[in-house]
């Protein structure tokens, strides 16, 4: 799978690669002029319309060309809480794929890596989520955790909840989901590093008399250490920008929403494209430094 | 004690850590089988009619079609594109390596929401109307770069040496391409269609920014989801499933028998 590949990092050892560059370009030219026009000229029109000014004829939805910064001040002040709520939904989910990951990425790659058939099928129960529409699994935990369920009644009747109080609609809910969705997003890069792991390294470690403790944090953890890197950003990347765990038809509630949600009503319910384009501008730029900040502390800017 | 209890804690862990990914899947499957009135939310009986009229709903089933339709279209484009790059990176030297890897790079760093609101901006700005051709377009967008990684990955374990025996034995570059090159690539450019048919089917966010009045089966299941999801979609999400799980089986087994056969 690409995410394993992406794990890999650039460690694939390509054989020689050879002249010709007029061959190269040739078969470059086609995807790459493609990648132009419809992903780097998007993020050019995304900039352009962010800047756009609400249209003389005052009509819903029409926009002139402009320079109008102040949309970004705008939108900053009026969605700032949700911003807030994404990278703080975005970051719990992550920690808490991490936790649920790591074990089973650590399970499959080591402990079942004499076992041949344990390993692959406990891969294929890791990506079977993804052959189940996700919009589908996430309505599974929105009947999961819906008043009438008999795990939000059981947990009523155990005194955990108040008869009045309902797991649907609160940001465990949305976090729960968003956790879940993107999972095996995380448990596959660590795996790739795990699997490729030298036992005999932890050997050493016990050998030389370190707890089991020691032994992971010195040695185990840090060898995975790329796969955790891939992992979160595969988690924590797309986790910023959903809008679908958040939305009040899914898991969400009356304030759970995130940028995703509040771009998504910009766009499509009050056509505030300006709005919209200024508020995806400022995810897509806060992404980008994150990511570069956490690589280059974590000191794998080889991965890119 | 402690022994006992370091030994069963990591496989205890593991095994609820699966339950809890298995629940979501059971859910959506069980409730396939549900007698719906008004809303599929709660279980009320148990009923084969959802299976046996899965088109019931029509809306339903065109949008599956859509679905399918659009994935196919779009993997053959992003596989053709995709399979272009990574042959390139893999095999030749050119100016701007770093530049084309960051550009490749970009689309899976960047949220979907995005590369949606961006390309819609961009038909929007351009005049462009929104339908499935522009959903088609939106897909190849995000799933080449996905294709590059994953056929890269093979052209990497690619050995040039066959390559140039064919050329020492006369063979004109496309007979070297087709009768070697692209059989050796075959399993990590079919890996790459598969990834890529997979995204594409499930994506919701990039399509809805970009399909208009156009449905898909995730848009639909959004849109639905307001007034309840009818058990017709629990029905297509449940043999969707049947069908993909039952791929990779047959494809890891294949795969378990060749690497027997190299053994011995």
């Amino acid at each position: 799978m690409a995410f394993v590949a992406l794990g890999q990092g650039s460690s694939g050892k390509s054989a020689a690669p050879t002249k010709a560059s007029r061959v190269a370009f040739i078969l470059l030219a086609p995807g790459m002029i493609y990648l132009g026009l419809f992903f780097l000229t998007p993020l050019v029109s995304l900039v352009i319309t962010s800047l756009k000014t609400a249209s003389f004829s005052g009509e819903i939805g029409m926009y002139d060309y402009g320079f109008q910064v102040s949309n970004y001040a705008y939108a900053l002040e009026q969605y700032f809480p949700q911003i807030t709520r994404s990278f703080f939904y975005a970051l719990i989910a992550t920690l808490m794929a991490l936790l649920i990951s790591y074990p089973i990425a650590y399970f499959i790659g080591v402990k079942a890596r004499n076992k041949p058939m344990l390993q692959a099928f406990l891969l294929t129960l890791v990506i079977a989520p993804f052959f189940i529409s996700f919009l589908l699994r996430t309505f599974a935990w929105k009947q999961i955790f819906s008043n009438e369920s008999p795990a939000t009644q059981f947990l009523q009747s155990i005194g955990v909840l108040a008869p009045d109080q309902y797991v649907i609609g609160s940001s465990f809910a949305v976090i729960a989901g968003l956790t879940y969705n993107f999972i095996p997003f995380m448990t596959l890069p660590i795996y790739t590093s795990l699997e490729r792991l030298d036992t005999r390294l932890v050997e050493a470690g016990s050998d030389l008399y370190a707890t089991p403790a020691q032994t992971f944090w010195k040695v185990t953890f840090p060898l995975s250490l790329p796969g955790v890197i891939s992992g979160t950003l595969l988690t924590f990347i797309p986790i910023s920008g959903d809008y679908v765990s958040a939305s009040r038809d899914f898991l969400g509630g009356s304030d759970t929403a995130m940028i995703g949600n509040v771009v998504e009503a910009n766009f499509f319910r009050i056509q505030d494209y300006p709005t919209a384009s200024a508020l995806s501008v400022m995810l897509m730029a806060a992404i980008v430094v994150l990511v570069s900040v956490y690589v280059r502390k974590s000191g794998t800017e080889e991965l890119l | 004690m402690r022994f006992s209890l370091g030994k069963w804690l990591l496989p205890t862990y593991v095994t609820l850590a699966f339950v809890f990914m298995m629940i979501p899947i059971g859910y959506t499957f069980v409730f396939s089988f549900n007698k719906v009135e008004k809303s599929n939310i709660a279980w009320k009986e148990f009923t084969f009619d959802n299976w046996l009229n899965m088109c019931g709903q029509p809306v339903v089933c065109e949008a599956f079609g859509n679905s399918v339709a659009i994935a196919v279209i779009s993997t053959l484009i992003s596989t053709a594109l995709g399979t272009a790059i990574a042959i390139a990176l893999g095999r030749y030297k050119f100016k701007g390596r770093s530049a084309t890897n960051l550009l490749l790079f970009l689309p899976m760093a960047t949220p979907e929401v995005v590369m949606g609101a961006g390309l819609a901006a961009q038909f929007l700005n351009v005049g462009i109307s929104k339908g499935f051709w522009t959903i088609v377009v939106a897909h190849v967008m995000f799933t080449l770069s996905f294709v590059v990684v994953t056929v890269k990955a093979r052209v990497a374990t690619l050995d040039p040496r066959l390559e140039e025996a064919g050329r020492d034995l006369y063979a004109n570059a496309s007979s070297v391409f087709w009768r070697i090159t692209f059989p050796l690539l075959l399993p990590g450019i079919m890996a790459a269609a598969m990834l890529s048919f997979a995204l594409s089917f499930d994506d919701f966010i990039i399509t809805q920014f970009n399909s208009g009045p156009e449905t898909t089966f995730p848009k639909f299941v959004y849109t639905a989801a307001a007034r309840g999801i009818p058990p017709e979609a629990n029905v297509i999400g449940s043999l969707v499933f049947i069908v993909a799980i039952a791929i990779v089986m047959v494809v890891q087994v294949r795969a378990s028998r060749k690497a027997k056969k190299l053994r011995s």
